[in-house]
């Protein structure tokens, strides 16, 4: 589920935010310190988390613990989804 | 304005410059001089010249010789004081022939030699040649109003106002695009002189003059930097009133050199904004009746100044003509747009400003005034005003008035009373001397609150850098303040969901480097780092070749030698001035879309006269408590309506990214983001580009592409282009018929 999960979320961000070079993309790494994502595009990795996973994200969840890395992102999602 | 080229022998073997290659330069700059064609050439060098014939339009020819012939120019420009250089030379016994600038540069030259072009007030690029010491000199107005490039190829030098002009005069010069220039342009919105988008082909820096002597250089001359005031050196004595008559003289006389100086008659962009107001309505006076202005409207009501501008026609009584643009016309223009400006682009602001110099074109104007440069010189900047405000708050610490004036400091963001505990920490530190500031204006402008979301995208790409630049530096004093980062908030309301999610996360973005806030590019580097994000779409290829260059670290450690002693806000100015006032704003935006129609642009707040005395005023002139450009604004309250005086400044922008994916699109944006033509230019990754232009086709409205989406559309589809004309494109072989035509193979 969790493989499944980083696949699909890699595989968005490297689409939406057209990332030439896929390994790249640090799992580990700030999105933001990256310059891959900006502040729009932290509004599409949430709708996309929505959309997609069937999760709701609150105001008090918009934050760089929970959405600002692929690790980040897997861990959130996957807590949301247990939740 | 004209264009202007030629050919140097390096060495003794290199062919003799031809006078079909020299024509063919010449025919490859016809746009920046239609009139007439002009070609020098002996057996080490050669000059061509396209003119558009504005001063002595009987005798100017060029390429002009002095009184033996020995000495060559060939010159793009103006010499705005060549009246008074003149007469300076004339006492030393200098003799003329004809009424033009261009002998009075060829008298300068012999007089003074290099301190000829210190003397100079203008925008010029020149090509000197004596032929009796084999000396070529080249040389760039202080600003690089006018373009000059350059490039060594098989034993000789070859020089032009434009790239397309040495590929027609050496058709065997590789054209290939330079990963450098790409890195440059994906990083500060424009290569940085002498760096260019082409592989071995250099642009002369602003305000250098280089010399080649029997085919070697010999120097490389920085006769012009800008000078801020350390301590009381070069700062102004006198008091505001002083200073606001002093700026008042200074531009009325930029302006009237500007309108006297032409035999054509001179036209005025007017945007709407307070600049070209002052420009139009000075210039206006100087020439009371049939004076025509020239407005851009857009369809889209964003960016749309018509209102304003028409107030200020009514006010003026100029014979006035609009254009209109609407997003359709900003793609079908945009492959001539590119053409001209030989440079990537990631607005496109410069196409809209291409349209409107064609109607001044079919309008019967060569030259046109604008007001390009006061936001540099006279502090158009937010930054400044929180400055001021902190100034101002110090003198009463505890008032509860003071803190309303952040909501006019800040008109597009939503300032609450309720945060003015927050304010107050931010604006109660480090504070110096306040100026005065009367109640009744407290009043007025705490009424004049506009509350809105509108202006993030300005705030990240535009002027706005200096605004973010003071709230991160003010982090940077405390940087485990829980108060501070929030301050943010306030300044980027983008994400608009969440209240959360602004303090987190553009806390996070905004935090990068508050260790470097006392360091060189303090300022600039969000807006750098957030533009040089987008080479992720870069090919493996090219990534591979940049290898690990960094084109910040490569600009800052090339400054002047006091850089680090001037105030962070002179550095900020520099920095700007050199990046992208120069590269971007007088290039992209100038030079290049006003030649493409064969007009010229005349900018009297870069008048060397204005530049220094703007850059020896206090602060506290430029921005009066909150009101910036304020001794401006008060040579400006006789000129411009009261709306215009007293409007917020607003940010020149066109539509971009969604110009360009409507179903009306023209055939030329499938093309060039095609498969095939992303891998025959090697420069994006195709999949990534494929991703990118994906995303963007599927979005409903403008309001849905980013900042950095919009960026990143803009920028590829003018690289693409870029290496379609200019790279793929065979070069001109077109020769006009030459007016003037000298051969001499005895030398």
């Amino acid at each position: 589920m969790s493989a499944d999960l980083k696949e699909k979320l890699r595989a968005f961000i490297i689409s939406n935010f057209y990332v030439s070079d896929p390994a790249s993309l640090d799992d580990g790494a700030s999105l933001l310190d990256a310059g891959i994502v900006d502040s729009t595009g932290v509004l599409e990795i949430i709708t996309f988390i929505e959309t997609e996973f069937g999760v709701s994200v609150e105001d008090a969840e918009m934050v760089p613990e929970n959405l600002d890395a692929v690790n980040n992102l897997v861990a959130f999602v996957t807590r949301k989804k247990k939740g | 304005m004209c264009g202007i080229a030629g050919i140097l022998c390096l060495t003794p073997d290199a062919p003799s410059p031809t006078r079909e290659s020299l024509a063919r330069m010449a025919g490859a700059l016809e746009h920046r001089g239609p009139d007439e064609f002009g070609v020098y050439r002996d057996r080490r060098a050669g000059l061509a010249h396209s003119r558009l014939s504005i001063i002595d339009l009987a005798t100017g020819q060029q390429p002009m010789a002095n009184a033996d012939g020995s000495l060559w120019l060939s010159f793009n420009g103006e010499i705005f004081n060549y009246v008074e250089l003149r007469a300076e030379l004339e006492t030393l016994g200098h003799r003329f022939r004809t009424k033009s600038d261009t002998e009075v540069i060829l008298h300068a030259w012999e007089a003074w030699g290099d301190a000829a072009f210190e003397k100079m007030n203008g925008q010029w690029a020149v090509a000197l040649w004596d032929s009796k010491t084999g000396t070529l000199v080249l040389s760039r107005d202080r600003l690089g109003v006018r373009p000059l490039y350059f490039v060594e190829h098989r034993g000789r030098l070859v020089f032009a106002s434009e790239v397309k002009a040495l590929f027609a005069g050496a058709p065997d010069l590789p054209r290939e695009l330079d990963p450098r220039g790409l890195d440059e342009t994906f990083t500060f919105w424009t290569v940085v002189p002498p760096q260019t988008m082409f592989r071995g082909v250099q642009e002369l820096e602003p305000g250098h003059l280089r010399v080649w002597r029997q085919g070697a250089p010999v120097r490389d001359v920085a006769f012009w930097q800008p000078r801020y005031p350390v301590g009381d050196a070069h700062r102004f004595a006198g008091s505001l009133e002083d200073a606001t008559a002093a700026l008042h003289h200074a531009l009325e006389e930029a302006t009237r050199l500007r309108m006297v100086r032409a035999e054509v008659p001179v036209g005025s962009y007017l945007s709407g904004g307070l600049d070209s107001s002052v420009v139009a309505a000075l210039a206006a006076r100087a020439k009371p009746s049939g004076f025509k202005t020239f407005s851009l409207r857009f369809a889209d009501a964003e960016y749309d100044e018509t209102p304003y501008q028409r107030a200020m026609v009514e006010r003026l009584g100029t014979e006035h003509s609009e254009v209109l643009v609407h997003r359709q016309d900003i793609a079908e223009v945009f492959p001539d747009v590119i053409r001209f400006t030989e440079r990537p682009v990631l607005r496109t602001a410069p196409a809209p400003l291409f349209l409107l110099s064609r109607l001044v074109h079919r309008s019967g104007i060569k030259v046109v005034l604008t007001g390009e440069g006061s936001d540099e010189m006279f502090l158009g900047y937010d930054l400044f005003k929180e400055t001021k405000v902190r100034q101002f708050w110090a003198r009463q610490p505890g008032s509860k008035y003071r803190p309303l004036l952040l909501r006019r400091l800040y008109p597009t963001l939503s300032v609450s009373q309720q945060n003015v505990e927050l304010l107050r920490e931010f604006f109660g530190t480090g504070l110096e001397t306040p100026d005065a500031l009367g109640f009744s204006h407290l009043v007025r402008w705490g009424n004049k609150v506009v509350l809105t979301g509108e202006g993030s995208d300005e705030l990240l790409a535009g002027y706005d850098l200096f605004r973010e630049a003071k709230v991160r530096r003010f982090w940077a004093t405390n940087p485990g303040s829980t108060w501070r980062p929030k301050l943010l908030e306030r300044l980027y309301p983008y994400l608009a969901r969440s209240p959360v999610s602004q303090q987190a996360l553009t806390r996070a973005f905004f935090g990068r480097g508050l260790e470097r806030a006392r360091a060189p590019g303090f300022s600039h580097e969000p807006r750098w780092h957030g533009t040089a994000a987008l080479k992720r779409l870069f090919s493996a290829e090219l990534r591979a070749e940049l290898g690990g260059r960094d084109a910040v670290k490569a600009l800052l450690s090339d400054l002047p030698g006091d850089f680090a002693r001037w105030p962070f806000l002179a550095q900020d100015q520099y920095l700007e001035a050199r990046t992208l006032l120069s590269g971007y704003l007088l290039s992209s935006q100038g030079d290049r879309m006003l030649m493409g129609n064969s007009v010229e642009g005349r900018f009297p707040f870069l008048d060397r006269e204005v530049i220094a005395l703007a850059n020896s005023l206090p602060p506290a002139f430029k921005l009066k408590v909150l009101d910036e450009k304020h001794v401006l604004k008060r040579v400006a309250r006789e000129l411009v309506t009261p709306e215009i005086l007293s409007r917020p400044k607003q940010p020149y922008r066109a539509p971009d990214a969604f110009s360009f994916v409507g179903a009306q699109r023209p055939a030329w944006v499938d093309e060039v983001m095609s498969e095939t033509a992303l891998r025959d230019a090697g420069l994006f990754d195709a999949k990534a580009a494929a991703q990118l232009w994906a995303k963007c086709l599927a979005r409903k409205d403008d309001s849905q592409f980013s900042n950095s989406d919009n960026m990143a559309v803009v920028g590829v589809l003018s690289a693409q282009l870029l290496h379609r004309q200019l790279v793929r494109a065979a070069p001109g072989t077109w020769q006009p018929p030459l007016k003037t035509l000298v051969e001499n193979d005895a030398t």
